[in-house]
């Protein structure tokens, strides 16, 4: 039977990469005790496949694995073994059973949403009009947002204003470094847009430099065509 | 969040960032403030060898298995983070509290290679820990170094304040408590350390003095203070029963190079090959009980969840309940996505049938360490392998299936002739013909492939080759062009590949393993001018290393090419590792009349390693 497993990456763990997030997990159903499937040969692997790489120094709250199981306790059995076996920084909310002609998380997910805070290891402090503008004067009145993307085949440039679903700012008047963007965003195999480019544009856009370490870059949940959540595809056992 | 000594910044801007953060599953968090002894165990070389290493689990796991104590792990920044550190004077930490490793108790360095000893200075000072044993006060950790170089530690004899000479299951209780008393009563290093001097196979070198003759060897070396021991005395492990086992190994995030569990069945090996160190100081051979084995197996399986379990030892054939022990593994985890990997098995039917059972025959390859390309040099170096076996090993892997095979050779053993360079491709292609012959051209998926490999021979102390030359660079890479020739000239050798070492650190290598207290000072020049990661090619700079000991006014060819004198006093005689020199000396004679010597199980030779009473020593003979 398909299941389907959210999980989050947060502290340390952001730099944990994707390869090593695999076997980390491969490692843990095991020791969880799952009854999971493995692949055929000399070298049988759970069967197991991951919705969407997060790049290193990200952290997220809605990570997705898709796993194939022989039997299975109940979705909340599950995530409570599952848990007992996470390292800190690793945690798992949610299982849910797929039915059986569903479609991997990797093929279904199309946008995911991001939330952006400062980092306070650095030393930017978003100023009040930079901040709602990248909102307002950089996604919303803009035509076309020209950016250069890099991608398996080099760097292109191109038109990312279509990637951009939304973005929304909420600046901390009391306390800037508290300051927010929430942004969702074109993610997948056909269309993927990285946040750090957003960001980075839209600074760009105020004449502003970029660095990557003046930011928190947070995932929240990956969704389908339809912005429904990959988790609500499934159902509760 | 826990606790991290690098800011993002600098994660961001490292490679493999996962090595620095620690929080690894079934890694030990303690609160340090609730032990009496803070231990930073710290394996010189990058995260991912080190975390590959069993002994470090072994300790790590057994110390911390004592409430008063916190081990914690240190592995070397890699060149990226090193520069970052020294440019932004970031101090080194450990990797559970990622606290400083100057605050700590110990820092315990294993020395697994020779070409790591510029590494441990590098430890010392990104630690900020002075390099000098006698330039550190008591506010510094103390600092020791075990492992298989230890058993020559003199090269290293100025940096370290102890040396453990040992299996350290032994006697780290000893040291622990003793250290706890002195910090109770008011910790004195030299008080201290004049105490521990007298736990067996602790060695204290600055409470030793050498002198030398005017040629150069040592005269003579002995304590400077009454109640010092004269000799030190190698700690063995005597039951293999009785020892803690890290059965929760920490699992690493980024791959290590031996991403597995190890299941240690032996310690010690019977064989005796005389070029080999750990035959020697490891002896006698001792065998660990199968049932505890497979609830070791067990036991890591749930606490890590592993793709692969290995068996570890010198020579995993001569373990009794080996058939027991694999039958077992394959059962139990068949079934449950675990690998069976089982590296130093000799070719026979037993073997040959679990291979086909665990193993991708059509990817797979077989593994032959012949050693010596002719059957008399093999009696040379007491390699009990001859060509029948080869051949018959072989032919036996052909008729099963496999069609890749690795042989292992050395070049620059002791009265090798050209012949036995030549010996090298010719076996090969014996090899190769065997297949032709064995399998029908139907059967065959292409050519089989030979992969010839070959090291040059380091003489190592403790070993009956502790009185052989080396050579210079250039004549290891003539007798490589030799034996690369001759392959030429193979009518096979198409079937066939050859790859072969560097020559530089082989030399270097052996200069270190048989150095004396002097070569110190060549390390130290050699780290000050920026030598790093010597067994890293990309790293090894050999022009640096030249400087380093002109400046120290030494000469690289007295330690490599330069003919010993039967009686020479070696300055690693102090200590006694149950193997007699007058053993080794005989077994060197040996060797030049071509004689071999049968090995433990077959007849004892009476080498020492009884003095012991364990493993292979008390079994009967029949």
């Amino acid at each position: 039977m398909k299941i389907r497993v959210r999980f989050s990456k947060t502290g340390n763990m952001k730099y944990v990469g994707h390869l090593d997030t695999m076997r980390y997990f491969q490692k843990a159903v095991k020791r969880a005790g799952l009854d999971i499937a493995y692949t055929e040969g000399f070298s049988p692997h759970p069967v197991m496949s991951f919705a969407l790489p997060l790049g290193v120094g990200v952290t997220s709250e809605g990570e997705y694995m898709d796993i194939k199981v022989n039997s299975s306790l109940s979705s909340a059995e599950s995530v409570a073994a599952l848990n007992r076996v996470m390292t800190e920084g690793f945690g798992v909310s949610d299982y849910v059973r797929l039915p059986d002609d569903s479609k991997t998380g990797m093929t279904l997910v199309f946008a995911a949403d991001y939330t952006i805070s400062v980092n306070e290891e650095g030393s930017f402090i978003p100023p009040k009009d930079i901040w709602e503008g990248i909102e307002t004067k950089f996604w919303q009145d803009s035509e076309t947002i020209e950016a250069v993307k890099k991608g398996k085949h080099g760097e292109t440039l191109m038109d990312i204003k279509p990637l951009i679903y939304f973005i929304k700012s909420e600046y901390n008047s009391d306390n800037p470094v508290r300051s927010k963007l929430y942004m969702r965003l074109a993610a997948g195999s056909r269309n993927n847009l990285k946040p750090d480019l957003v960001i980075e544009e839209g600074l760009k856009f105020f004449g502003l430099a970029f660095d990557r370490c003046d930011f928190n870059i947070h995932r929240t949940e990956l969704l389908n065509e339809s912005l429904v959540p990959l988790k609500d595809l499934g159902e509760i056992i | 969040m826990s606790k991290r000594a690098l800011p993002d910044k600098i994660l961001m801007q490292v490679d493999k960032s996962a090595r620095y953060i620690g929080n690894e599953l079934n890694s030990v968090i303690k609160d340090p403030s609730e032990v009496d002894v803070r231990f930073a165990i710290c394996f010189p070389d990058v995260y991912e060898i080190g975390m590959s290493h069993l002994g470090i689990q072994i300790l790590y796991d057994m110390f911390n298995r004592r409430d008063d104590v916190y081990c914690e792990r240190v592995y070397s920044p890699w060149t990226d983070l090193d520069a970052l550190m020294r440019e932004k004077d970031i101090p080194l930490f450990a990797l559970e509290s990622q606290d400083e490793v100057r605050k700590f108790d110990f820092l315990g360095i294993t020395l697994q290679y020779e070409m790591s000893y510029t590494n441990c200075l590098q430890i010392l000072d990104l630690s900020k820990i002075p390099l000098l044993a006698n330039e550190r006060d008591e506010s510094f950790p103390l600092v020791i170094g075990g492992g298989p170089c230890a058993y020559n530690p003199e090269p290293l004899a100025m940096f370290f304040d102890m040396f453990y000479i040992g299996e350290g299951e032994v006697v780290y209780d000893r040291l622990f408590d003793l250290y706890k008393e002195h910090k109770h009563k008011g910790y004195h290093k030299k008080e201290f350390l004049l105490d521990a001097a007298n736990i067996p196979g602790i060695y204290v070198p600055e409470l030793y003095s050498v002198n030398y003759n005017n040629n150069g060897t040592v005269n003579s070396f002995f304590p400077k203070h009454d109640g010092i021991p004269f000799k030190i005395r190698k700690q063995v492990l005597t039951d293999m029963n009785s020892a803690s086992y890290p059965v929760k190994p920490v699992i690493p995030y980024i791959q290590a190079i031996q991403d597995r569990m190890t299941l240690e069945i032996l310690r010690g090996c019977i064989r005796g090959c005389r070029f080999c160190q750990a035959g020697m100081i490891y002896r006698p051979l001792r065998e660990r009980n199968p049932e505890i084995l497979k609830e070791y197996a067990k036991e890591m399986f749930r606490s890590t969840g592993h793709e692969e379990i290995s068996l570890s030892s010198l020579s995993s054939s001569d373990y009794t309940c080996l058939k027991e022990v694999v039958y077992f593994l394959i059962d139990e985890f068949q079934g449950k996505g675990v690998n069976i990997s089982l590296p130093s098995l000799r070719i026979d039917n037993f073997s040959l049938d679990v291979m086909s059972k665990i193993q991708d025959i059509k990817k797979g390859s077989i593994t032959f360490a012949p050693e010596a390309g002719t059957q008399r040099l093999r009696n040379v170096i007491n390699k009990g392998l001859t060509e029948d076996d080869i051949i018959g090993g072989a032919t036996e892997c052909f008729k099963g299936g496999w069609s890749k095979i690795k042989l292992y050779f050395m070049l620059g053993l002791p009265t090798e002739t050209e012949d036995d360079m030549k010996g090298i491709p010719i076996l090969a292609n014996e090899l190769a013909k065997a297949y032709y012959d064995t399998v029908p051209k139907e059967e065959r998926t292409g050519k089989c492939q030979i992969t010839i490999s070959t090291s040059f021979f380091v003489p190592k102390p403790f070993t009956p080759f502790q009185w052989a030359v080396m050579y210079k660079p250039e004549e290891y890479l003539r007798r490589a062009g030799i034996v690369n020739d001759t392959m030429k000239e193979q009518l096979n050798r198409k079937s066939m590949k050859y790859n072969w070492h560097e020559a530089y650190t082989s030399v270097l290598e052996g200069v270190l393993a048989r150095g004396d207290r002097k070569v110190g000072q060549a390390i130290l020049n050699a780290y000050k001018s920026g030598c790093m990661f010597d067994s890293w090619t990309d790293s090894f700079d050999f022009s640096k290393w030249e400087k380093a000991f002109s400046d120290a006014g030494l000469d690289m060819d007295f330690y490599t090419t330069r003919e010993r004198e039967e009686g020479e006093v070696f300055p690693w005689d102090f200590i006694d590792i149950g193997v007699t020199r007058e053993f080794l000396l005989k077994e060197w004679h040996k060797a030049m009349k071509e004689e071999v010597t049968p090995n433990c199980r077959q007849k004892c030779s009476g080498c020492g390693a009884a003095v012991y009473k364990g493993g292979v020593c008390l079994e009967d003979k029949g």
